[in-house]
């Protein structure tokens, strides 16, 4: 048994017994592996007596979960109303140029930041009141 | 010394970690509280009652001997605090989030013991007395949503929160989540005595990762004290239409975020086809207040009209004075902008305000007398939604808002319903030609065959037309707010900003675009 295999059957065995444990699911796993590809969704349907497809439309319905991993660090960049408003599209020729091929940049609709904005969120930590040198260091420091 | 600062995330975002360990590193006690809600002055330092912000590492020393530029004199004094009628976020600043003893030490649990003794159906009958409605956005009267579960026999029945807090301008369900957990876990726990539900679900969007640590711990501390109901939190997965309260319940269930058609209504047939209270984070934590002694009568004595007790109102975009501002409804949206937000951020003239989110209209300055209200706003053709008002300044192109409403649209549709799905991309489309000012006649018009199709193109006020025709379908054939209502922010900017719509300096009509 390949250690991924045992990784997801850890994890479904982890939420066995709870209501809906599709999504928890898939969020472990993404967690894990860095993604939900094809053998995981095989493996998970049949833990969950559901069809292949059924758990593959969940997936692809949800921007959180992804069928390759991404090695690069990501950031996330919020580009809703509020953001707009606050001037976050200047930003963004500086940004991409910052990120190069390192980093991955990603639009958010609204982290709840947005008396504070432009923001930005590098893996749990959030980061508001950006200008164009200050999301360029957020990037930087990306890891 | 006790120093006192904010673990809300928008102070992390700003520093407030750091600033609390170099008090710390200079031996001091450091509380890290909810915020007061002035978010341009976070990170807010507190000390014996004074403030100082926004504060910088650079500011430890000065506020410490006292002789910091950055004081704001007393917090509770402050005209942004004083002006507020809190009772949702009566914390606010206050307490520590997850702390039991200080949440019992300010009226906690107050509200849930009265509820166990009175027993669900007067729990039902005081929600119906006090007037609250939906904080979500529709406005629908708690009261007759529980009296429907209430009454709808059901071996299990549940109490879901909608947490899925996804408008941009809103920040009030998190500053709750973050703030005052133990007020929505407590006010769950009312609507499960209510009803007659033993579980409940926080359904929490995935970009809120502060508020999930927080609520994660303070059901953990709080379980002996709501037992025998039980809750948990569930983490959304970056889907905004998961804020639809049917896609929301069809996500809880493990499966794609689709809408349904209502009827059945989530009441009767909601979480695994039970019965299902669906509220948002504020109707939920405005409950405990509500079941205090008399706290449903003093909350339909506050506000105007049909709309009564108190809107956390959130402040945000190109606004001086920004944050959480809670008070009765009947506020015209002039004080707001201008007495209390002190206008833009930028110093430039207010040119639009979007209240309700991206499917909120845009309101122009001439409108600013409408007063806070839902029946007012639906009047002028817009909507309170969960009250976020997010302010642009003269910069802002109107043309791009209305198109970036059609892009949101496109992107986050769950792709059930046709007018929502298609109708949104070609809306963009149509502003797309719109601002290329028309179109040349395409390869099927120039057919000599279609003899009835026009040979000259379309002029931008035709294309006006369709956008409008397109817009009036998307909003009576939707089938959820989504689709129903991103006509809002596209026809209100067309309506109030014409001339941003205007083919632009240089736009050439594209050569047979549609050939």
């Amino acid at each position: 048994m390949s250690t991924r295999e045992e990784r997801v059957a850890e994890i479904v065995a982890a939420h066995a017994g709870r209501e809906g444990p599709l999504l928890p699911i898939l969020h472990d796993v993404q967690h894990a592996l860095g993604c939900v590809d094809a053998e995981s969704e095989a493996q998970i349907a049949k833990a969950l007596n559901l069809s292949r497809a059924d758990v593959h439309g969940v997936v692809s319905f949800y921007h959180d979960f992804t069928a390759r991993p991404d090695p690069r660090p990501e950031v996330q960049i919020c580009r809703a109303e509020a953001c707009k408003a606050r001037g976050v599209e200047a930003l963004i020729p500086a940004a991409e140029q910052a990120a190069g091929d390192r980093v991955r940049l990603s639009t958010v609709y609204c982290l709840g930041l947005c008396s504070a904005g432009p923001a930005a969120r590098t893996g749990d930590r959030l980061h508001a009141r950006l200008d164009a040198a200050g999301l360029t260091q957020v990037i930087e420091n990306a890891r | 010394m006790i120093v006192r600062i904010s673990d809300d995330a928008l102070a992390r975002a700003l520093g407030a970690d750091e600033l609390a360990a170099a008090f710390e590193r200079k031996g001091h006690e450091v509380q890290r509280t909810s915020s007061w809600g002035m978010h341009w002055l976070e990170p807010l330092v507190e000390v014996d009652g004074m403030g100082f912000g926004p504060a910088t590492l650079a500011d430890v020393d000065a506020i410490l001997d006292g002789s910091s530029d950055k004081a704001i004199g007393e917090i509770v004094e402050h005209p942004f605090i004083a002006r507020q009628q809190r009772l949702t976020f009566a914390r606010a600043g206050k307490t520590r989030p997850t702390s039991l003893e200080d949440y019992e030490a300010t009226g906690g649990w107050i509200g849930l013991r009265r509820a166990r003794q009175i027993g669900g159906a007067a729990v039902v009958e005081e929600v119906l007395a006090s007037g609250l409605r939906g904080r979500g956005g529709a406005g629908f009267p708690t009261g007759i949503k529980w009296k429907t579960v209430a009454n709808t026999p059901a071996e299990q029945k549940y109490i879901v929160c909608n947490a899925d807090e996804g408008d941009s301008g809103t920040f009030a369900d998190r500053m709750v989540m973050e703030g005052d957990p133990f007020a929505l876990i407590e006010g769950m726990a009312i609507a499960g005595e209510a009803v007659g539900a033993t579980q409940g679900y926080i359904y929490v969007r995935s970009e809120y990762p502060d508020a999930i640590r927080k609520l994660d711990e303070a059901l953990r501390l709080g379980a002996s004290i709501i037992a025998p109901f039980r809750c948990e939190v569930r983490v959304g997965a970056g889907a905004y239409v998961c804020g639809e309260e049917t896609s929301l319940l069809n996500s809880l269930e493990g499966k794609r975020g689709e809408v349904r058609a209502k009827p059945p209504l989530p009441a009767i047939e909601g979480l695994f086809g039970k019965p299902t209270v669906v509220n948002n984070v504020l109707t939920l934590a405005a409950v405990p207040h509500i079941l205090t002694e008399g706290g449903a009568s003093l909350y339909d004595t506050l506000g105007v009209a049909r709309s009564k007790g108190t809107m956390p109102i959130q402040l945000a975009g190109n606004i001086k004075h920004g944050g959480l501002f809670e008070t009765a409804f009947g506020i015209t949206l002039r004080e707001l902008v201008y007495d209390i937000g002190g206008g833009t951020q930028s110093g430039r003239p207010v040119k639009a305000v979007q209240v309700g989110g991206p499917l909120g209209a845009y309101i122009h300055p001439d409108q600013f007398d409408i007063r806070f209200d839902y029946e007012e706003y639906t009047e002028a053709d817009a909507l309170i939604g969960h009250g976020g008002i997010t302010v642009f300044d003269d910069t802002a192109d109107m043309g791009a808002m209305a198109r970036f409403a059609m892009e949101f649209c496109a992107a986050e549709s769950c792709g059930k319903c046709t007018p929502c799905r298609i109708g949104a991309v070609r809306g963009i489309e149509l502003i797309d030609r719109i601002r290329a000012g028309g179109r040349p006649a395409d390869a099927v018009e120039l057919m000599p065959v279609m003899h009835n199709a026009p040979k000259t193109g379309r002029l931008p006020e035709q294309e006006i037309g369709l956008l409008t025709d397109l817009c009036e379908t998307m909003k009576f054939g939707s089938l959820c707010a989504l689709g129903g209502f991103t006509p809002y922010p596209v026809m209100s900017a067309l309506r109030h900003w014409p001339e941003d719509f205007m083919p632009r300096e240089g736009a050439k009509v594209p050569e047979g675009s549609e050939a």
